[in-house]
């Protein structure tokens, strides 16, 4: 088990020895973020910023602009969200090369509280135009992302967590932007999920198959641009959806979701994360139960949704 | 010299008729805002920046941000007067399906380097410029165009003390200082107080001149490029609507283009008789 903010900075520094072009920028959080790991091995290609994100989001903009493969990073509230003007400007609109890897989404955060827990980073990246908005599992799916992320020429967020999880993906996954993956086979429901759910959704599957319920588990890692392939499939194949994610249920997987499905093929849908409200302070672990956000939630829910299936 | 500098006067003055009539055409932009940056531009364009028309995205160019980019007019009469597209483009500015978009964008407009018009973010995508170029150890020089309004978004400060930390002495912020922003004069909305004395806190080079003085601001770009350790602000004292009597001074002329009746006025005061 391994961070996806560690399988980024391991990642990061193999790909600045690989292309001389990289460049990464930090706002006084290499540390946490990882990108220390690259600093250490390429200070010069290494911008600290300082605690301006905004400055930053715009200085990789115009690095990108001269040749340069930026990655930038810091924790997601403060990526997304108080740099998102900066993003869409100078990143999206111009479809600049310019990779924001943001760090501790989410809850997991833990002691530091709401301010610092991001529920709604990927919602806003969302809704930008020329956004490819990505979300991880785990190390090794992250791996797989980072290295198509710098391969991919435009405007890319990529989201992670803080805590060691759950593996998902074998070593040396390939990760390929906008195609879901089909994890477990499935009839009765699809459990479409996302970041450190995923892992979850296959436990659940997994206590599910003992009660004689059939759970499909599809990770869908690229959350922009969909694949509606996989979702018409799950659809038509199972009858019932439920999408879970450590975000908001407004406007994240579950929007997305929610968005494709009423307008391609209606299907019972069950939007699992959090319920548009603020994280407070605990410990990483206890917060995930405080939230719901595990399998004894796809569990409950997965039988809720199957008996509306009758 | 003394010859160079009436040359690009006259250029400057023809930029300035360019002006009047591209926003007569398009009745939608902003005037004032380019007239008062058009002397500098036209100082940048004509004479202290390496740039080629024939190939806009040469290599071994110097770099652009209008970061104040609504002066967008002003840019792009400068853009078409040295070869980057045709003149006669100018008169579908901000028309639907035109590549002359209502600020700056660097997709659809060749000579045009990243996007802007969101006040306060270009200098921040100078830096990255400028920071990428020395990186490369390239001796291409950075130069970013700003307001004085513009000066209350706190980003621009970010980006200033980035550029004194990083001392990137291959970029220089010109600020075009016409006191004037759309709800009146600077120093009564919201007073950003010494600009040169601010700039200079924050580690820069500063040089103070007037923005209409095509001398001086020629002066000044060539003792920024000298200057080494810091980046270099040039704080350009000038004047909004410069040009027009009309226009001059007028918080009014911000975003207002020039009317059928005002059109024939306006071109008289630039020297244009037919």
């Amino acid at each position: 088990m391994i961070a996806t903010r560690d399988a980024y900075g391991e990642t990061l520094a193999e790909l600045g020895a690989e292309n001389a072009n990289i460049v990464v920028l930090d706002a006084d959080l290499s540390g946490s973020t990882k990108t220390g790991v690259f600093a250490k091995k390429f200070p010069e290609r290494f911008f600290n910023m300082g605690i301006a994100e905004a400055n930053m989001v715009g200085t990789a903009a115009g690095l990108a602009s001269v040749g340069k493969v930026p990655f930038l990073s810091t924790f997601a509230i403060f990526a997304a969200g108080r740099a998102w003007e900066q993003i869409r400007q100078a990143v999206a609109y111009p479809k600049a090369n310019v990779k924001v890897v943001a760090t501790h989404g989410g809850v997991t955060v833990g002691e530091d509280g709401g301010s610092h827990q991001s529920v709604e980073d990927i919602a806003i990246m969302r809704a930008i135009p020329n956004m490819t908005v990505i979300v991880p599992a785990d190390g090794e799916e992250t791996k797989g992302a980072i290295r198509a992320a710098a391969a991919y020429k435009g405007p890319v967020y990529v989201r992670l967590g803080r805590n060691k999880v759950a593996s998902v993906f074998p070593a040396g996954h390939k990760f390929v932007i906008g195609k879901g993956n089909l994890l477990v086979e499935g009839t009765d429901l699809t459990f479409v999920t996302t970041g450190l759910m995923t892992a979850q959704a296959v436990i659940a599957a997994e206590r599910l198959k003992a009660e004689g319920i059939s759970a499909r588990v599809v990770h869908i890692g690229t959350i922009k641009p969909l694949d509606k392939e996989i979702l018409q499939q799950a659809a038509e194949e199972t009858g019932a959806i439920i999408t879970a994610e450590e975000h908001s249920v407004v406007g994240g997987l579950g929007g997305a979701v929610a968005e494709f499905l009423s307008e391609e093929c209606p299907t019972l849908l069950k939007r699992v994360g959090i319920y548009d409200r603020f994280g407070t302070s605990g410990k990483s672990e206890e917060l995930l139960k405080y939230f719901g956000l595990n399998a004894e939630t796809l569990v409950e829910e997965a039988r809720e949704i199957v008996s509306r299936k009758k | 010299m003394k010859e160079k500098i009436a040359e690009l006067e006259e250029k400057a003055r023809r930029l300035r008729v360019a002006i009047v009539k591209t926003l007569h055409k398009s009745q939608s932009g902003h005037t004032g805002g380019s007239l008062s940056a058009i002397d500098m531009i036209c100082a940048l364009y004509f004479h202290k920046m390496r740039h080629n028309p024939a190939e806009p995205a040469w290599d071994g160019r110097d770099r652009f941000v209008l970061s104040k980019g609504h002066a967008a007019p002003a840019l792009y009469v400068t853009l078409a007067s040295a070869g980057y597209f045709p003149a006669e483009d100018l008169m579908m500015l901000r028309r639907l399906g035109s590549h002359l978009q209502g600020h700056p964008d660097s997709k659809v407009t060749p000579g045009v380097d990243v996007c802007t018009g969101s006040l306060g973010q270009g200098l921040s995508m100078a830096n990255g410029m400028a920071l990428g170029l020395k990186l490369d150890g390239k001796p291409n020089r950075v130069y970013a165009v700003l307001g004085d309004g513009e000066l209350q978004e706190g980003q621009v400060w970010e980006a200033a003390m980035a550029a004194a930390h990083y001392k990137s002495d291959n970029l220089c912020a010109l600020i075009d200082a016409n006191r004037l922003q759309i709800d009146g004069f600077v120093e009564k909305v919201m007073n950003v107080g010494s600009i040169a004395g601010k700039f200079r806190a924050f580690g820069w080079h500063v040089i103070e001149i007037d923005g209409h003085d095509m001398a001086a601001i020629v002066g000044a770009l060539d003792a920024a490029e000298a200057h080494k350790g810091q980046p270099t602000a040039i704080v350009a004292a000038t004047v909004k609507g410069k040009g027009v009597s009309l226009f001059e001074n007028k918080a009014a002329y911000h975003g207002v283009t020039p009317s059928d009746l005002e059109l024939p006025e306006a071109l008289k005061c630039l020297g244009c008789f037919d």
